[in-house]
């Protein structure tokens, strides 16, 4: 396992984008299922978000707060250490996803414990946490919904804030049913496949979980600061029970989720459940600080996570993917993933945000993450929702230049010059060869010529590599004769600067 | 070198070349949104809370002080409650018309205990009209936060108008960042199947809020 | 005022109807307008696809051919986008780059004298109504750049509601993007031809005749899944719909 881990334990070797989304646009249960999820959240996302007068300036603020705290970053990192310690806390520090997994496994082995009970997280998916503590003979319950479905599936999240998104109700009620019984208390009898009682079965499943549990262990949507506080977003109850019932609590949290000071909440907790479930506010917010007497765990340990993440803060136009709060309105709203699915993007982070956050984490080295900066139209529509405003068209554009030439990245906290990826020679020739054509019009000309007096020969398809337009779609017709013909014959006595080629 | 020394060494590396700024953080950041949304008198404001918390699903109820313990002896009895947990600082007289058996929670309470008890009656710190929010800040009349997660039925007392705010911001002002803090919209739900929302999963399935005027 | 068309290499290759509608369009609304021989162009292809190096000898080719006008005028979204958002930023970069603010300054002048057509009618002329006629039904896609990049709002639907005898009809879902992309288009086949199939169902189940949008690249794209799937419908650009006239209708 490489130091820098963003992926799924277990699922090692992932296909290019393009080979996975082959299968994925296929599958016709896959496609039903994304497209009635992600249409009914857009309308109700753009709804929510229509209610508040203020929107752009909430996401301008958002931007600028989390522009502010990277800019800073080496200092929110020691105030929060202070404020968490000050508080009963204790901070450990991981550069990456291995050294991450050791500190949370012997922390969970110093309790005696062997199994923990956990709220979403994102972070510990990234680092492989839960196979991490199996290796160290420790059980890990994921008790979101969503995640105990991928769970009991064997499956793979598909989706930041609705990891099984791509299971329907019927599929997750077979999945409940055969499987359930091997992990604790089996689905009722007769389960059916209305939402309602699918979720009273993971009710009384996690129940007997959470009651006994002694460590609990999640990841953190803020940090603040000043005061050391942790919060976590949430709906179900599951997080509310993880984080207060344990006696130990282990958030393992991105360097990035700091916010510098308690106000800067009013901000955030405006804009994550409109853009992430479409509510107004989502049922439950949990805010600790360090521990509290007897009320929750008398053990708290915050573990701050790079894993990639400086490395990302040293490029400059891809340090903005640092400021996502995980909110998967971009996700929601994204044709490419509507049609891909979440599996594609081979990473815990799918979607647009994935496809710039993933090769900044884990490089562009895999073929996974070479892919992924192409892995989109730039049609725009994840930067018009993202509540913190990230260009993430611009930061694909960006990666696919370092992808295709190369150049200056940092990977492991140090500097390196990546050489353009493999396969991208011939498009290398191919643009170089373009632009020397278009930096002359008499040579443009040329060709245009050429090709419209051949035109009765072209065909409306092409073989080999040209299928990958003319598979689907029939090329256009050319025409008699290109504009800049017709506009000299018809023009060019006029004079001025159109009547010549140009001398350039 | 320590991981902490690390991180740090790499954090300053990556911002190598970014100008230096010593803007002060109130200064650093335009905050041009709005304290609150609309124009609302008091009554206006407890009104848009009842109508949120109704649209999340929160069931409520008005009273005023004088008929506060015959609503929540109502309510309790309504539900079928056989025990009510009661935190350590709640005003007796709420439950002086119930004869159901109050049940204190005591620091070694297991969650297996709290898990045989029915209901469960709190005040509040702050409730949000916008939002349909109520806060919980773990004052002697709200208890351990473990206290309104483990029962199925929540029944929450806001004195209105005084307790209730318009807004998120406006609700931050209010709180006390140190104490355990619980911001609870409705009862718990789930958007995990199908992107749909369901209400009812591990939170308390019932939330009964009820809305107390007068002294 | 001296006004520059700027057709781009795709319409200019591909579509020189378009490039005729421009002109015989600006023409009746008394624009003198000229097509500059030496353009080429914008660099869209080579920045988008990586290769923002290879752009930039073009993004100055495009500067020194047009910088002379008052305004350029293009029939293409995205290559509108392109000069008007991407060239500041490539400036940005060769300056963070370390190499002087030549690039910015060559590329500044014309970044806000580049006009997408319908805001050249609208915002510059100041006409809705240009006079049209086009006696079809019409479901109109605004294309992506056009949309979320140059902001260009209800611009064109005004001017298509002004064309005489031309019946406008909702297209579902027509803020999605159409899956074209440039190099996705080849890059991602399988997931670009989905989102093509999705947007020509959509277009069909308008019952309309024709769908208008106004860049051609995208055209192409949809025009092409139109014919692959059989559908009677056909891929307009909305420059030859404003241009046909009761004299002169489109062919």
């Amino acid at each position: 396992m490489s130091a820098t881990f963003v992926g799924m334990p277990g699922f090692p070797e992932f296909p290019s984008f393009p080979e996975a989304a082959h299968e994925a646009v296929r599958d016709k249960t896959l496609r039903g299922n994304l497209r009635h999820a992600t249409h009914t959240i857009r309308a109700k996302r753009a709804k929510a978000v229509a209610e508040v007068s203020d929107w752009a300036a909430l996401r301008e603020a958002g931007r600028q707060i989390k522009d502010h705290t990277l800019r800073h970053l080496d200092r929110y990192l020691v105030q929060v250490e202070e404020a968490v310690t000050a508080a009963g806390g204790t901070v450990h520090w991981a550069v990456d996803a291995d050294e991450a997994n050791r500190i949370v496994a012997d922390l969970v082995k110093r309790t005696g414990e062997r199994e923990v009970v956990k709220v979403k997280s994102m972070a510990t998916q990234e680092i492989g946490l839960n196979e991490a503590l199996e290796a160290e003979g420790i059980h890990a319950y994921e008790t979101d919904l969503a995640e105990l479905i991928v769970q009991l599936g064997k499956d793979r999240p598909s989706h930041i804030l609705v990891p099984a998104i791509h299971r329907n109700r019927g599929e997750i009620r077979d999945i409940f049913r055969s499987e359930m019984s091997a992990w604790g208390r089996p689905a009722p009898e007769g389960l059916s496949d209305t939402p309602a009682e699918l979720a009273e079965a993971a009710r009384l499943h996690l129940r007997e979980k959470f009651l006994r549990a002694k460590v609990g262990i999640s990841g953190a949507n803020f940090v603040v600061a000043e005061t050391g506080t942790l919060v976590v977003v949430e709906s179900e109850g599951n997080g509310r029970m993880c984080l207060t019932l344990p006696e130990t609590l282990i958030s393992v949290v991105g360097i990035e989720k700091i916010v510098p000071t308690w106000r800067d909440l009013e901000v955030f907790l405006q804009t994550l459940p409109r853009s992430s479930t479409a509510e107004r506010m989502n049922p439950y917010t949990s805010m600790w600080t360090g521990t509290t007497g007897q009320d929750g765990p008398s053990t708290f340990h915050l573990v701050l996570l790079d894993n990639g993440r400086t490395d990302t803060l040293a490029d400059q136009v891809g340090r903005q993917a640092l400021r996502c709060i995980r909110c998967s309105a971009c996700l929601n709203v994204c044709p490419v993933y509507e049609r891909a699915g979440g599996h594609a993007y081979g990473s815990v982070y799918p979607g647009p945000i994935g496809a710039i956050l993933s090769p900044q984490l884990r490089g562009t080295g895999s073929e996974i993450d070479a892919s992924l900066p192409y892995a989109s139209s730039l049609c725009g529509a994840c930067y018009e929702v993202c509540p913190v405003a990230i260009d993430i068209p611009e930061v694909l554009v960006h990666l696919r230049e370092r992808v295709a030439q190369g150049g200056q990245a940092t990977r492991g906290g140090n500097k390196v010059v990546l050489k353009p990826a493999k396969g991208h020679a011939a498009e290398r020739t191919a643009m170089r060869a373009a632009r020397l054509a278009l930096s002359h019009p008499g040579l443009l000309r040329g060709g245009q010529r050429l090709a419209s007096r051949t035109r009765r020969f072209h065909p409306r398809s092409l073989p080999g590599p040209g299928k990958a337009w003319s598979g689907t779609r029939d090329l256009p017709a050319l025409p008699a004769e290109p504009f800049r013909d017709w506009w000299q014959r018809t023009h060019a006595e006029r004079g001025g600067q159109g009547g010549k080629d140009g001398a350039k | 070198m320590s991981s902490r020394d690390r991180i740090l060494g790499r954090v300053r590396r990556a911002l190598a070349d970014v100008p230096p700024d010593d803007t002060p953080y109130e200064q650093a950041v335009s905050r041009d949104y709005l304290r609150q949304h609309g124009d609302r008198g008091a009554e206006e404001t407890v009104d848009l809370l009842a109508e949120n918390l109704v649209d999340y699903r929160a069931v409520v109820h008005r009273s005023d002080t004088a008929g506060l313990p015959a609503l929540i002896a109502h309510l309790l009895g309504e539900r079928g409650s056989k025990t009510v947990l009661v935190p350590p600082g709640l005003d007796e007289s709420w439950l002086a018309d119930t004869e159901v058996t109050r049940v204190t929670d005591r620091p070694d309470s297991t969650p297996h205990e709290l898990d045989r008890v029915d209901s469960v009656v709190t005040g509040c710190a702050v409730a949000i009209a916008e939002t349909g929010t109520i806060v919980l800040d773990g004052s002697p009349d709200q208890g351990r936060r473990r206290i309104t997660l483990i029962p199925d039925h929540h029944v929450c007392v806001i004195r209105i108008p005084d307790q209730v705010v318009s807004s998120v911001p406006q609700a931050l002002d209010r709180l006390v960042p140190a104490r355990p803090l619980t911001l609870i919209s409705g009862p718990s739900a789930t958007s995990d199947i199908e992107l749909d929302r369901v209400e009812g999963v591990h939170g308390p399935r019932t939330l009964e809020v009820v809305l107390v005027s007068g002294e | 005022m001296r006004v520059a068309l700027f057709l781009t290499c795709v319409n200019d290759t591909l579509y020189p109807d378009t490039g005729r509608a421009v002109v015989k369009l600006l023409t009746r609304l008394g624009v003198d307008v000229d097509f500059p021989m030496a353009q080429t162009c914008c660099g869209q292809a080579h920045y988008n696809t990586g290769y923002r190096h290879e752009a930039e000898p073009l993004a100055r080719r495009f500067a020194e051919v047009f910088r002379g006008y008052e305004a350029i005028v293009t029939p293409s979204g995205s290559c509108g986008a392109m000069v008007r958002d991407l060239y500041p930023r490539m400036g940005e970069r060769a300056h963070a780059e370390g190499r002087g603010d030549t690039l910015a300054r060559t590329l500044a002048p014309v970044v806000p004298k580049t006009y997408e057509l319908t805001e050249f009618l609208v915002d510059v002329l100041g006409v809705t109504d240009v006079g049209a006629y086009y006696p079809h039904t019409v479901t109109y896609h605004p294309t992506c750049h056009g949309l979320r990049v140059l902001g260009l709002g209800d611009r064109p639907r005004r001017l298509l509601q002004a064309v005489k005898g031309l019946e406008l009809v909702e297209l579902p879902g027509a803020e999605e993007c159409c899956g074209f992309g440039g190099t996705f288009a080849v890059k991602n086949p399988d997931v670009s031809a989905a989102m093509g199939t999705d947007k020509v169902r959509n277009a069909e189940s308008t019952g309309a005749e024709v769908l208008c949008a106004a860049d051609n690249s995208c055209l192409m794209h949809i025009g092409g899944t139109m014919t692959r799937l059989r559908t009677g419908m056909r891929p307009v650009h909305l420059a030859e719909i404003l241009a046909s006239t009761e004299e002169e209708p489109a062919a």
